[in-house]
């Protein structure tokens, strides 16, 4: 005999697990449309029959879009690789001298500084193209990778601030009694107590930089563009090959995807640091 | 102890980035709204990517330009999109974000399976999103088909990205007229409210026949400004202004990558909530939908505060998204974005397009400078 209250207990779980599976199913929706589509032989594609699966695996659109986009998967590689080894490495120095060293004017300069995370880039984008002109650094990879940098300090520098804040000051000033100095004490407690930390700004750096378009836009020639521009330019303009798009959409968005199925905790936890409560 | 040559040191230690944020931020902005008040771009006789190109000073000409000449339509209307797009953007993430949230807060088995699959799309790009959605959305194809593939039904035949159609038509005119009926609804609103609570006072009663009094002046001066752009004349040259349609699209694109970020913080909140708190609802004999009216959803408050900040100022800088979709040209899906791209790197006109991120920033600045001041201060009070 099954009682009402239980009977009633049994659909309600039922119909939650189903609400689940159907929004799992239309979130995951687009990802079998572009992984079908970019298995295709563009002979095949019409819209017609977008829905239904390829009737043989085609893989050349892979190696098309590699060859297309060229140089620019390598200058991504660079710039994701440069901008985010310099940003978490000053943000953590900053974080450190943020929370564990008294700072004139702290309560001022702290806001201020993450005002630079919120702010449109399109506001500082002119001044910027002026000054990279005028110091030659326009253009290329490495200009692309000194502004990634500066304009990822703020984030860098909150989420390092907000992980020292956990280490004690005992622990410091414990070491500071036994004759270390600002750098002793960064060296020997609190950069090796700093992994998971720098995991986390890590992760985001490399997401964010990766994924970015505006500055990828505006900032490089074309031989320096990163590979969100790349994808930009081969989906935009009519009569696309859609097997093409599909296929270097894959190819863009994988790092960063693997990424996130591997240390998705981590990706979280950037994430919710830019909500910020400092 | 730690000595002053140590302070000095860590304070030493962040001058470098205090500098280059400095100039790069703030520095970057008083130039821009400097740029902003010239003619850069704009002068024939100056070629604007000259090395010895001359600015002239020309006040606030650029901003009355943009605001008010009749053929610089493109920023309005890009105002008008960005409206809309923000309204149901953040209300989209909100509600589906919610959803979510509350179904994994049930004990589900494999909740971080499904977890994951919510919030995958934050790993993606704005790039790839636009491009896997602009061939979702695609008229003969895509989403309009899944009808007809899944339970041979007709296909749809809204055009998505396509389309001409304009929703919630909006005229400038009225702007003051929508003002000022919301202005008197709150107002009244809050009568209503003193009077039930006897707690009316004159100061009250001041401000309130103040702010009808500013809102009446303000609509004249808003006539006198703007009435000339609906004028049957202008009418001509301007498409219907309002919510298009081909937004749309590019909406649900957006709420299907964003709406995973506001369930990790609803998430985060809701775990934020003592089960005790919740159990001791429940003795008291609340069933669990109660539970999460009087206990949960109130505790939550703040975060849908925080998540409308955060996602209206994505909203405001909307940009590759826009791109990728419709391209950067499309009249029906201009954003202030793509404004600032086009007219500055494709046209040349620095100091339009410099007029236009300011306006963007004050906007974003509007939102995020409270935002910002309340939680540090919020920060501080906790740790003391």
């Amino acid at each position: 005999m099954i009682s009402a209250q239980q009977w009633r207990r049994t659909t309600a779980r039922t119909a939650i697990y189903v609400a689940l599976i159907a929004l799992t199913a239309l979130f995951i929706l687009p990802i079998y449309m572009v992984v079908i589509t970019s298995l295709k032989d563009p002979a095949t594609i019409n819209l017609q029959t977008a829905w239904d699966l390829p009737t043989s695996l085609h893989w050349e659109s892979f190696g098309e879009v590699i060859e297309a986009f060229g140089p620019r998967l390598r200058n991504s590689t660079a710039l994701v690789i440069g901008a985010t080894i310099l940003s978490s490495v000053l943000g953590s120095l900053n974080g450190y001298v943020l929370s564990k060293w008294r700072i004139p004017g702290e309560r001022i300069l702290f806001p201020l500084i993450l005002f630079g995370m919120f702010i449109p880039y399109q506001a500082i984008l002119i001044p910027l193209f002026d000054f990279m002109r005028s110091v030659n650094l326009y253009g290329g990879v490495i200009g692309l990778i000194i502004i990634h940098t500066i304009y990822g300090l703020p984030i860098t520098t909150l989420i390092f601030r907000n992980f020292y804040a956990e280490i004690p000051d005992e622990m410091l000033e414990a070491a500071s009694i036994d004759g270390a100095d600002f750098f002793n004490m960064y060296t020997q407690i609190v950069f090796p107590l700093s992994i998971p930390g720098f995991v986390v700004v890590i992760i985001w750096q490399f997401t964010q930089i990766w994924n970015e378009f505006l500055f990828g836009v505006t900032m490089t020639n074309t031989d320096a563009q990163p590979i969100t521009v790349g994808l930009a330019q081969l989906a935009g303009g009519e009569a696309v090959k859609w097997n093409l798009p599909m296929a270097g959409a894959i190819v863009a968005a994988l790092p960063p995807l693997l990424i996130y199925i591997i240390l998705g905790r981590y990706f979280i936890r950037g994430l919710l640091a830019g909500s910020i409560k400092g | 102890m730690r000595s002053n040559r140590d302070r000095l040191t860590a304070f030493l230690m962040l001058v470098p980035s205090l500098i280059v944020l400095g100039v790069f931020v703030y520095g970057f902005i008083v130039q821009a709204i400097g740029t902003s008040m010239t003619d850069w771009g704009s002068n024939p006789a100056q070629p604007p990517l000259s090395a010895t190109v001359i600015k002239s000073f020309v006040g606030l000409q650029n901003y009355q330009n943009i605001m008010t000449d009749l053929l610089e339509f493109g920023f309005r209307n890009s105002l008008i999109n960005t409206f809309f797009f923000t309204v149901f953007f953040v209300l989209g993430c909100l509600v589906v974000g919610m959803i979510l949230a509350l179904l994994l807060d049930q004990k589900i088995k494999g909740e971080a399976f499904f977890r994951t699959i919510f919030l995958f799309p934050m790993a993606l790009s704005f790039v790839v999103t636009g491009t896997i959605w602009r061939w979702m959305l695609q008229p003969n194809g895509g989403i309009n088909l899944l009808p007809k593939t899944l339970f041979g039904l007709e296909p749809l035949t809204f055009p998505w990205l396509n389309s001409r159609e304009v929703w919630l038509p909006f005229e400038w005119q009225n702007v003051p007229a929508i003002l000022t009926t919301a202005g008197i609804a709150v107002l009244a609103f809050l009568a209503v409210r003193f009077a039930l609570n006897h707690r009316w006072r004159s100061m009250q009663i001041m401000i309130a026949a103040a702010v009808i009094v500013g809102l009446v002046f303000f609509a004249r001066v808003w006539d006198v400004i703007w009435l000339p752009l609906d004028t049957p004349d202008a009418e001509a040259s301007i498409a219907p202004k309002g919510f298009n349609a081909a937004l749309l699209g590019i909406i649900i694109a957006a709420v299907w990558q964003m709406s995973g970020y506001v369930m990790a913080m609803f998430i985060a909140g809701i775990r934020g909530v003592p089960e005790e708190l919740r159990e001791a609802a429940r003795v008291d004999g609340c069933s669990e939908i109660s539970v999460y009216r009087l206990i949960v959803l109130p505790q939550l408050n703040p975060i849908i505060l925080s998540a409308m900040i955060i996602l209206g100022h994505i909203s405001l800088k909307i940009f590759d998204l826009v791109f990728a979709m419709a391209g950067p040209d499309n009249l029906q899906t201009v954003v202030p974005g793509l404004l600032v791209y086009t007219e500055g790197f494709r046209e040349n006109s620095f100091a339009k397009a410099s007029a236009i991120a300011v306006i963007m920033l004050f906007f974003v600045a509007v939102i995020i400078v409270p935002y910002l001041w309340s939680q540090l201060r919020e920060a501080r009070t906790n740790t003391r």
